[in-house]
């Protein structure tokens, strides 16, 4: 049965497959490349999202899971092209799978530690909290000068994937899209699971939660580091997107765009993330040709959601969020 | 003497030079309806919040189902059999009824890292938990979301949760509140069949269901218990009667 939102997703979904398409078709690559971002962006958007938008936790430091990511392609692409061994002597390489698997791996402990402190406070501590602990990452990766410190790393060839030639704009494009795509089935499982039941429960009242007995600090911390893993992931795309990759993306501006991206789209949307970084790429991309302030603009449509559509734009298009 | 299913002893909490909680020793027996009555700021909700574990008290014991609880967490104490409604109702606004006692019903079969099966299609949580709505006379009210019952409905539905912990003693806090006299009649109706599956320390300012459903109670004032017995026995109690009934009684 398709309802209204559902529609609306696949709709969404085929959009951002078609786009690309047309545009290679067309001999235009610039398109494939933005719309590659677009899906990039909303898969750091979606980890985001399982946080924010199911649990209420408003990371403000995802920038440091989406920077994990990226640094591990860099690292281990550029010991891979070099030859030289990183610690305990292990190889580089520039097998994207791989990689995919030490960034959330290494997102998923950074995020354990995080959220094991950080989820003890709440409300706007846990925003600043979050912040710090991302800012320390930020300034950990500029002073180390082993991996470009300031400068950020190049990656010269883009990270391969098996049986496909990831030096095509609309092969990656199709990398990014099926992985975005995996991505949102696996927040639609969650959000339906025993698990998304207690996270969402937990957002909407704590008490509650605790009093029929499921522990909700054990719940929110599983569900940051998830939320962690999924937007480190995202990272190392986004690294290989633009072969390189610099402690700019561990910034503090990175958090908010992703936060931005979530509010744009629709909170605890399925596709929230997914309309909220089409609407800010197609955003930075038309304004950004006419105005170098467009980010001025970005701010006023998002003032106008948050007073008038809350529900960002899923909620204009497909009306208000269900539970079942 | 049967062993209480609940027994607090000496208990004390201090809010700076305030004592809240001044040394209160009461049990719940298997069976009995408990009811714990007494002015505004007597000390009713510090007492609750301690039994259940959202206050830490200074010094005393609490003692449930034979193990000292005092020191466990609210959700560990929950695990436990220990099952409560609120004097505000505390539910989970967006989910639906359904869901609310599908979340109980979760927690009690202890697991809540399922990540990929639906809850929708897992009978083993939607069918107990539709047989409770149906006993706690919610059944037709399953699909709207818990924000948007009516007061009555809601403090249900805090039964209905109560209920699918299986709770070994359920803590009511004031589930009179905001009644319509038809609603008190009904839910002191259910009240009464209630004490079947589990002893309920009632906390309550409707001194008709009080006096209706109690088997023992207790009288809480600035922070002591200053009476304990049968309903006459307390009605009969002049130092309750100018402390607190008045002229009710």
């Amino acid at each position: 049965m398709l309802t209204r939102e559902n529609t609306v997703n696949l709709l969404a979904a085929v959009l951002l497959l078609a786009a690309p398409l047309a545009a290679n078709a067309f001999g235009q690559p610039f398109y494939v490349t933005l719309a590659t971002r677009i899906a990039i962006l909303a898969l750091a958007a979606l980890g985001l999202n399982l946080a924010l938008g199911l649990g209420g936790l408003v990371s403000f430091g995802h920038a440091a899971f989406f920077g994990i990511g990226g640094y591990a392609a860099g690292i281990l692409s550029s010991h891979a092209l070099s030859y030289e061994p990183m610690i305990f002597g292990l190889p580089g390489t520039v097998q994207m799978p791989i990689i995919w698997i030490v960034a959330v791996i290494a997102a998923g402990l950074v995020a354990l530690a995080i959220g094991a402190i950080s989820l003890r406070t709440s409300g706007v501590y846990f925003i600043m909290i979050t912040l710090a602990f991302a800012q320390m990452v930020y300034y950990f990766a500029i002073s180390w000068p082993a991996y470009g410190g300031e400068d950020g790393l190049s990656i010269l060839v883009r990270n391969q994937f098996p049986g496909i030639n990831t030096m095509k704009p609309l092969s990656f494009f199709f990398v990014s899209y099926v992985v975005l795509l995996v991505g949102i089935g696996l927040f639609s499982l969650i959000r339906a699971s025993r698990f998304g039941a207690a996270l969402q429960a937990a957002r909407q009242n704590e008490t509650r939660v605790a009093t029929v007995g499921i522990h909700p600090y054990r719940i929110r911390l599983t569900g940051f580091v998830i939320s962690a893993m999924i937007t480190a992931l995202a990272g190392a795309l986004y690294a290989d997107l633009n072969r390189f990759v610099s402690p700019s993306m561990l910034s503090w501006h990175m958090s908010g765009e992703l936060i931005v991206l979530i509010i744009l789209g629709g909170t605890g949307r399925l596709f929230g993330p997914l309309a909220g970084a089409a609407l800010y790429v197609a955003f930075e991309f038309a304004l950004g040709g006419l105005t170098e302030r467009w980010q001025f603009f970005l701010g006023l449509i998002l003032l106008g959601v948050v007073l008038f559509a809350r529900g960002g734009l899923l909620g204009l298009l497909a009306g208000k969020a269900r539970h079942g | 003497m049967v062993e209480p299913v609940l027994q607090i002893d000496n208990l004390v909490k201090n809010f700076a030079a305030l004592r809240a909680t001044d040394g209160v020793s009461l049990d719940l027996r298997p069976g009995e309806i408990h009811a714990l009555i007494g002015p505004n700021g007597a000390g009713k909700s510090t007492l609750i919040h301690q039994i259940c574990g959202t206050l830490r008290q200074d010094s005393g014991t609490i003692r449930f189902a034979g193990e000292d609880i005092g020191t466990l967490n609210t959700a560990e104490r929950a695990q436990r059999g220990l099952g409560r409604t609120f004097q505000v109702s505390s539910l989970a606004p967006e989910f639906s009824a359904l869901r609310n006692v599908m979340l109980a019903v979760q927690a009690k079969q202890g697991s809540s890292f399922g990540f990929f099966r639906p809850v929708m299609r897992d009978a083993s949580l939607v069918d107990p938990a539709m047989a409770i709505l149906e006993r706690v006379g919610l059944a037709d009210r399953a699909r709207l979301p818990a924000a948007e019952l009516s007061h009555g409905e809601r403090r249900q539905l805090e039964i209905a949760m109560a209920l699918a912990l299986q709770s070994k003693a359920f803590l009511l806090d004031e589930p009179m509140a905001g009644m319509g006299p038809e609603g008190s009649k009904r839910l002191t109706g259910f009240l009464d069949t209630l004490r079947r599956e589990a002893p309920i320390l009632l906390v309550e300012h409707d001194m008709d269901a009080v006096f209706a459903l109690a088997d023992r109670i207790s009288v809480l004032v600035y922070g002591k218990v200053i009476a304990t017995g049968t309903v006459d026995e307390i009605r009969n109690n002049s130092t309750v009667r100018t402390a607190y009934l008045g002229d009710h009684a």
